[in-house]
């Protein structure tokens, strides 16, 4: 709505825009929204879930309260998994670390001084027995971040069900297996794009026969935030990669609706909390619309867009900690009246270092003051019908569209990341961000403005660099207890299962049950499929 | 006759280690390269080896490490030790990421001119490098 001729409104001298750069008006107003409102919004639990994807929302049932964790050895993060769930906690993340994320074992040259450092250590399914003990598969749903990897993690935990007499089809939980997005944004990967989806692909083939309950991908937006992106960008380049996704499985010959209800999605929650509402309701739309009216998909599961949110720890300062409980609140308020179905907050250190238990007990506090004190789970989507709100979800779903079309116009999203499209846009938009920073137009309490020079230190978590030996000593003896022929057979079957078009998910998991380690595994494939190397953009 | 020209301060900025946030580190490549130095930026996942070629093949004057993995107390070494034993000591070498407050100064013990924490401003890196970067005249 524009000022009237002789408004004496007077504004303060700053830019009235979002931290992604969209202009907000002084006022919006009815005629800001369109006359089919009603159509494009409807009700929770309906077409075109705008509103949300089930009618009582947090009225039946409150989201999943999922701390990401891992640290160390299994030993470690074993023991904050039960912290975690003693305190309240709903559902388990689990974080590995470096060496695992990439494929290496713990002994590799490439993974000294990486071990335990930013996650948990993995290279056998020993060290996923040992990180689930005493924690019934058949009682939690867990998550797990991997994604080049994804299918050997996914093998390692089945067997850890099986071997506590959980069947596969039983296992509740999701695995990230989102390889598009490491090429994008998080920079995590083994092999060149093409076999990289043909084994998500298989995974969501294998998961839709015998993982019912299992989410196979989840898409994500959270790293494509964090390498400094928008949240117009985060949107689109994570829409586009599920729908990515989803056509490589109808090139498969799966059905849509056999497979679309699990699939699942992972945003940020940034700090400008009402363009963040309005992305997760523009992700719902968008998500229904082109579900139902590219994909044909029939059932209604298939169109509903249920996500993960994590606080954005790009936000989060190094100066004057405490500051990052208050961000990290307003951020999970924003995820919560969005309408996420799970939720991360970060801990006020983590710009320091990974965080200690205190520090994770007050984000996990956070999230029980939103759900239970707040009283804003009482009622679903309560800013639906916000003309402000409206109009921004409008806004973000145009934006959406209009990096689609550019997607296209080069031949899709895969082809898009080869010519480092998406990478190039979100080196911009960071560039220009920081920019910002430098010039004052945009402040970070506490970095460029209210700074505090006599700060006391605030105490981090440090990992013991004696846990990397422990680990590479627990590697070591789990090859020397295992069959060698056996072994070695299973490798081999791999990689001829590598060359052809079959599953792999059959073969890894026979692999993983003879205690191959993962960067064996890796290395298998890898000797058929080759690996990436990215050309930058800055 | 031949007439000494500035040369550009040449600098490299480097990912070691397996870490894959290079928000960083690219934000810092491009305002070296607007302050008009040369950018020489290695890309990810690199090891001390390759980075300390890349290096002494580039001729730099300076080198900034971004690490984001707390491997910074293993890698951060293994460069200037690689780099000492090629003869090569007039590079200025910083590190960037989260470092906690402890390891600066065992870092600075070890060579490291300057360690830059998560809202360092670009600026000030810019200057930093600018200032300390040792100018070699080209004849």
């Amino acid at each position: 709505m524009s000022q009237t001729a002789g408004d004496k409104r007077v504004e303060r001298e700053a830019e009235f825009s979002s931290i992604s750069g969209q202009e907000i008006e002084p006022l919006y107003g009815p005629e800001d929204v369109e006359a089919d409102l009603e159509e494009r919004v409807g009700t929770p639990g309906s077409y075109p879930f705008t509103r949300g994807p089930y009618e009582s929302m947090y009225r039946g049932r409150l989201w999943t309260m999922r701390q990401f964790a891992g640290f160390g050895t299994v030993e470690e993060t074993n023991e904050r998994f039960h912290y975690l769930l003693d305190q309240g906690q709903t559902g388990l993340s689990t974080a590995f670390d470096m060496p695992t994320l990439m494929g290496y074992d713990s002994d590799h040259a490439k993974s000294l001084g990486e071990v335990g450092r930013e996650g948990v250590a993995v290279d056998t399914v020993a060290d996923m027995e040992r990180l689930f003990e005493g924690i019934p598969l058949g009682g939690v749903t867990t998550s797990m971040t991997i994604n080049a990897p994804a299918a050997i993690l996914l093998a390692f935990y089945v067997l850890v069900g099986e071997k506590q007499g959980v069947p596969a089809e039983q296992l509740g939980g999701t695995i990230q297996t989102d390889i598009l997005k490491e090429y994008i944004a998080q920079k995590e990967w083994c092999f060149p794009i093409e076999p990289a989806m043909r084994l998500v692909t298989d995974m969501i083939e294998w998961c839709s026969e015998n993982m019912p309950r299992w989410h196979p991908v989840s898409i994500s937006g959270y790293h494509i935030r964090e390498a400094g992106s928008t949240a117009q960008q985060e949107l689109a380049f994570t829409l586009k990669d599920g729908f990515t996704y989803v056509e490589r499985a109808l090139e498969r010959g799966l059905d849509v609706d056999d497979f679309a209800p699990r699939l699942s999605f992972f945003f940020n929650a940034h700090i400008d909390f009402f363009e963040e509402i309005a992305k997760y309701r523009a992700a719902r739309r968008i998500w229904a619309r082109e579900m139902k009216e590219t994909y044909g998909a029939k059932r209604e599961e298939s169109m509903r867009l249920r996500f993960h949110a994590q606080t954005a720890g790009v936000s989060l300062t190094a100066q004057q900690p405490l500051n990052n409980v208050v961000r990290t609140s307003l951020e999970a308020l924003a995820a919560v009246l969005g309408g996420t179905q799970s939720l991360h907050t970060n801990s006020f250190d983590e710009a320091l270092a990974l965080p200690t238990e205190e520090a994770v007990r007050v984000a996990l506090r956070t999230q029980q003051i939103i759900a239970l004190e707040s009283g804003v789970a009482n009622t679903p989507d309560p800013f639906g019908g916000s003309w402000f709100v409206e109009k921004l979800t409008d806004e973000m779903e145009e934006g959406a569209y209009d990096y689609f079309r550019r997607i296209d116009e080069v031949g899709g999203m895969v082809e898009a990341i080869r010519q480092n499209f998406p990478q190039r846009e979100i080196a911009d938009a960071s560039f220009r961000f920081q920019q910002e920073l430098n010039e004052r137009r945009r402040i970070v309490v506490g970095v460029n403005d209210f700074t505090q020079d006599d700060e006391e230190p605030t105490p981090i978590l440090r990992i013991d660099p004696a846990l990397e030996r422990k680990q590479t000593d627990r590697l070591a003896q789990t090859k020397a207890k295992r069959d060698a022929a056996e072994v070695e057979k299973t490798l081999a079957e791999l990689k001829r299962a590598a060359a052809t078009e079959e599953n792999l998910m059959p073969p890894i998991i026979a692999a993983a049950r003879a205690r191959a380690s993962e960067g064996e595994m890796i290395t298998a494939m890898q000797e058929v499929f080759g690996t990436y190397t990215e050309s930058p953009v800055f | 006759m031949s007439t000494a020209t500035a040369r550009k301060i040449r600098v490299v900025v480097a990912k070691p280690g397996l870490d894959g946030h290079d928000r960083g580190a690219k934000i810092i490549a491009r305002a070296l390269r607007d302050a008009g130095m040369e950018v020489i930026y290695t890309g990810l996942h690199q090891t001390p080896e390759q980075i300390a070629e890349t290096v002494i093949q580039e001729d730099a004057d300076a080198v900034g490490l971004s690490i984001l993995s707390g491997a910074h107390m293993t890698l951060v070494p293994k460069v200037v030790d690689l780099l000492a034993a090629q003869g090569v000591d007039d590079v200025l070498v910083t590190v960037g990421g989260t470092i906690p407050a402890e390891d600066i100064p065992e870092l600075k013990k070890l060579g490291v001119a300057e360690v830059f924490t998560p809202g360092a401003g670009t600026d000030d890196i810019v200057d930093f490098i600018r200032d300390n970067a040792s100018e070699r005249d080209e004849v």
